[in-house]
């Protein structure tokens, strides 16, 4: 199974490599729209240092509901999908590919742009460290339940809007535990506690989501 | 190549047939509406009326009787709704399908209704009409994953597709609602918010029976509903059947 | 209807008489509202891989990612099917097909035929004995290739394989039988 996730994965970061800049749009989305809240809020550094963490992880997570219908639409539209779906390699290796590169090219840069966003909220060090850290480990994630909802509403007129509202709320523990972290670092306590429950949604959103995904593709295909 | 026909008669249970169900449930559900009445009157009538009146609270806490029970309904519904949805699904029972997509609409209100009688409660008691406590967050969400359900389940057209589309968003909601849960109890003491309380540690006998009665009502009352759209979904996606057409019942009728 | 080692079958029938549905049944993309599709002997639901691995279904979309090289498309429909050596089978199956030319070249940049031809190219890929379930393979080729995939067709029909195909043009194909869908269409 490593092969053809292997594979897959290579062969979507490619295509996201010939098509960069509609790449990088969630990224661009990330920083406009966080950038956006001190501009409408007030640049008040005390305020701004507390919204920060609830801030750049929502941007993170509507960032990543925009990208996420573009896991399965270009090869649905081409008949790639119908070959992934025959093919005797087994579904989920295949959406774990995906899934992998998507965060690659899509959440990964979120989380390495987050540091800027924390400069620009007046973050204390420490604190942009530990957000960068929780974006690391909750964007995969993301893109695991997004997957579930791109596969649920494939080739639907409304599908991109229908994606927000089906994901979404599944995402609400993530944004809880990593939200939590920071704020417990600004609060002098330790962040384990947080991140720990967040690893654990990771590992349990990672044995379930791609199951979901691959029976969802099903169901779509049918 | 086997013929095509469609065969209204299946293998087991009686309601699996859609034909049947129609047929059996429509002679429930006037005995379910009256029940469904009948407990809801009692209900009221000691809710508001036999109840004594709360220390702190005075008369304004008598919300509680339709706030609780429709939250309990809510919860009961989506389970309900997630596990006929799964059987559908899984056996490829089109009856059991139709019958989830029936309970959703009502599912929603409940918790409609439970967010507002919620809101009804907090003003005069806190002074707010909305508290981010974890149980109403919780229904809050519960909402949402009603109305994506729904959601989904219209954007698709193809039958098939969209029963075992809104199964699996089921069930993925009901994996999700203890994690979602737990989650958001966390959240509540980390930020210390408040906790709705009941009236007092202990409910006097006439509230408890009052509840008791509202609940049944409730659920009495989803089961004449749901019945209820549930005839009429059937009616329109068997509606090139035999049986249907021998109705004389326009496929596009409403849903009551 | 029975696909046998060794058989090719013409499946004829009207516009919307459900051919694409039956290829698309068979192939294991769909699931019947009745009847039963067996594989060996077994239920196809169960074959498992075994089956998906012998059974190439090559439908109207050609399955190729217009942004990748043609070689490098190919390929990667080769490492579906598990097969080693993708880039070097997917060369020799583009060579094979004429299309040695505009192996590096954009998908996005070729015309329908050769896109077509770099679909069929996976046909290509290996000499195993598969079920070929093809719908309407000889849409966009000219009169050259049109003659080139009937040689294959037959050539594959004698190494044991099976081959299922729809054509709005007249086959001729040696060996080949018909089936007709017309009788089964459901009444509306």
């Amino acid at each position: 199974m490593s092969h053809v996730l292997l594979s897959v994965t290579r062969r979507d970061l490619l295509l996201a490599r010939r098509r960069q800049v509609e790449a990088l749009l969630p990224l661009g989305f990330f920083v406009v729209a966080a950038g956006l809240f001190p501009i409408g809020v007030g640049p008040e550094a005390h305020l701004l240092r507390q919204m920060a963490p609830g801030v750049v992880w929502v941007c993170a997570l509507l960032a990543a509901m925009l990208s996420v219908t573009q896991m399965f639409a270009s090869d649905h539209q081409d008949g790639s999908l119908e070959q992934m779906l025959l093919s005797p390699q087994p579904l989920v290796g295949i959406v774990l590919g995906k899934v992998f590169a998507h965060w690659l090219s899509s959440g990964l840069p979120l989380v390495l742009a987050s540091p800027l966003l924390g400069v620009l909220f007046d973050m204390h060090r420490e604190s942009i460290a530990w957000l960068a850290l929780s974006l690391l480990m909750g964007t995969p994630i993301l893109s695991l339940l997004g997957a579930v909802g791109a596969a649920l509403t494939l080739g639907l007129r409304s599908g991109a809007a229908l994606v927000f509202l089906l994901v979404l709320p599944l995402t609400i523990p993530a944004l809880i535990f990593g939200t939590g972290a920071v704020l417990a670092v600004d609060g002098g306590q330790s962040p384990q506690a947080h991140l720990s429950l967040l690893g654990a949604l990771l590992i349990v959103t990672g044995l379930g989501a791609p199951w979901a995904t691959a029976a969802a593709l099903r169901i779509s295909m049918d | 190549m086997k013929n095509t026909t469609p065969k209204p008669g299946l293998r087991w249970s009686t309601f699996s047939a859609p034909s049947r169900f129609y047929a059996l449930a429509g002679r429930v559900v006037p005995w379910l509406w009256a029940v469904s009445v009948v407990l809801g009157l009692a209900g009221l009538y000691v809710g508001l009326l036999v109840a004594p009146t709360d220390a702190t609270q005075h008369d304004s806490y008598r919300v509680i009787f339709i706030h609780v029970p429709a939250a309990i309904l809510s919860m009961l519904l989506y389970l309900a709704l997630a596990f006929w949805a799964a059987w559908g699904w899984i056996f490829n029972a089109r009856m059991a399908s139709m019958y989830a997509r029936a309970l959703a609409p009502t599912g929603a209100m409940f918790t409609f209704v439970a967010l507002w009688t919620g809101a009804l409660w907090g003003k005069p008691t806190w002074g707010t009409w909305w508290v981010w406590d974890a149980r109403i967050t919780s229904e809050f969400i519960l909402l949402l994953l009603y109305v994506g359900y729904i959601a989904l389940t219209e954007a698709i057209d193809d039958v098939r597709r969209s029963a075992h589309a809104g199964a699996l968003l089921a069930l993925v909601g009901v994996v999700n609602i203890p994690i979602i849960y737990f989650s958001v109890r966390w959240w509540n003491t980390l930020h210390q918010g408040s906790t709705i309380k009941m009236t007092g540690t202990s409910m006097h006998q006439t509230m408890q029976l009052a509840m008791w009665l509202m609940m049944f009502s409730f659920w009495a009352y989803s089961f004449a509903i749901a019945f209820t759209r549930s005839r009429a979904i059937v009616l329109e996606q068997e509606s090139d059947t035999e049986w249907v057409k021998a109705l004389g019942a326009a496929p596009s009728e409403g849903k009551a | 209807m029975r696909l046998d080692p060794g058989s090719i079958t013409w499946l004829r029938g009207t516009n919307g008489s459900g051919k694409t549905s039956l290829m698309r049944i068979l192939a294991g993309l769909s699931l019947p509202a009745e009847g039963d599709i067996t594989w060996a002997g077994l239920p196809w639901a169960r074959a498992g891989a075994d089956a998906r691995q012998s059974v190439v279904y090559i439908g109207h979309a050609n399955a190729l990612k217009d942004d990748l090289t043609l070689v490098e498309a190919v390929a990667f429909g080769a490492s579906l099917s598990g097969l080693d050596d993708p880039m070097g089978r997917a060369g020799t199956a583009l060579d094979a097909m004429g299309l040695r030319s505009r192996r590096d070249a954009a998908v996005r940049t070729l015309s329908q035929g050769q896109r077509r031809r770099g679909a069929l190219a996976r046909l290509r890929l290996d000499e195993a004995p598969r079920t070929w379930i093809l719908d309407e393979p000889f849409d966009a080729l000219d009169a050259a290739s049109v003659d080139s995939l009937s040689r294959l067709i037959e050539a594959h029909a004698q190494r044991g394989g099976a081959v299922l195909l729809t054509s709005h043009q007249p086959v001729s194909l040696a060996g080949s039988c018909e089936f007709d869908l017309e009788p089964f269409r459901a009444t509306p």
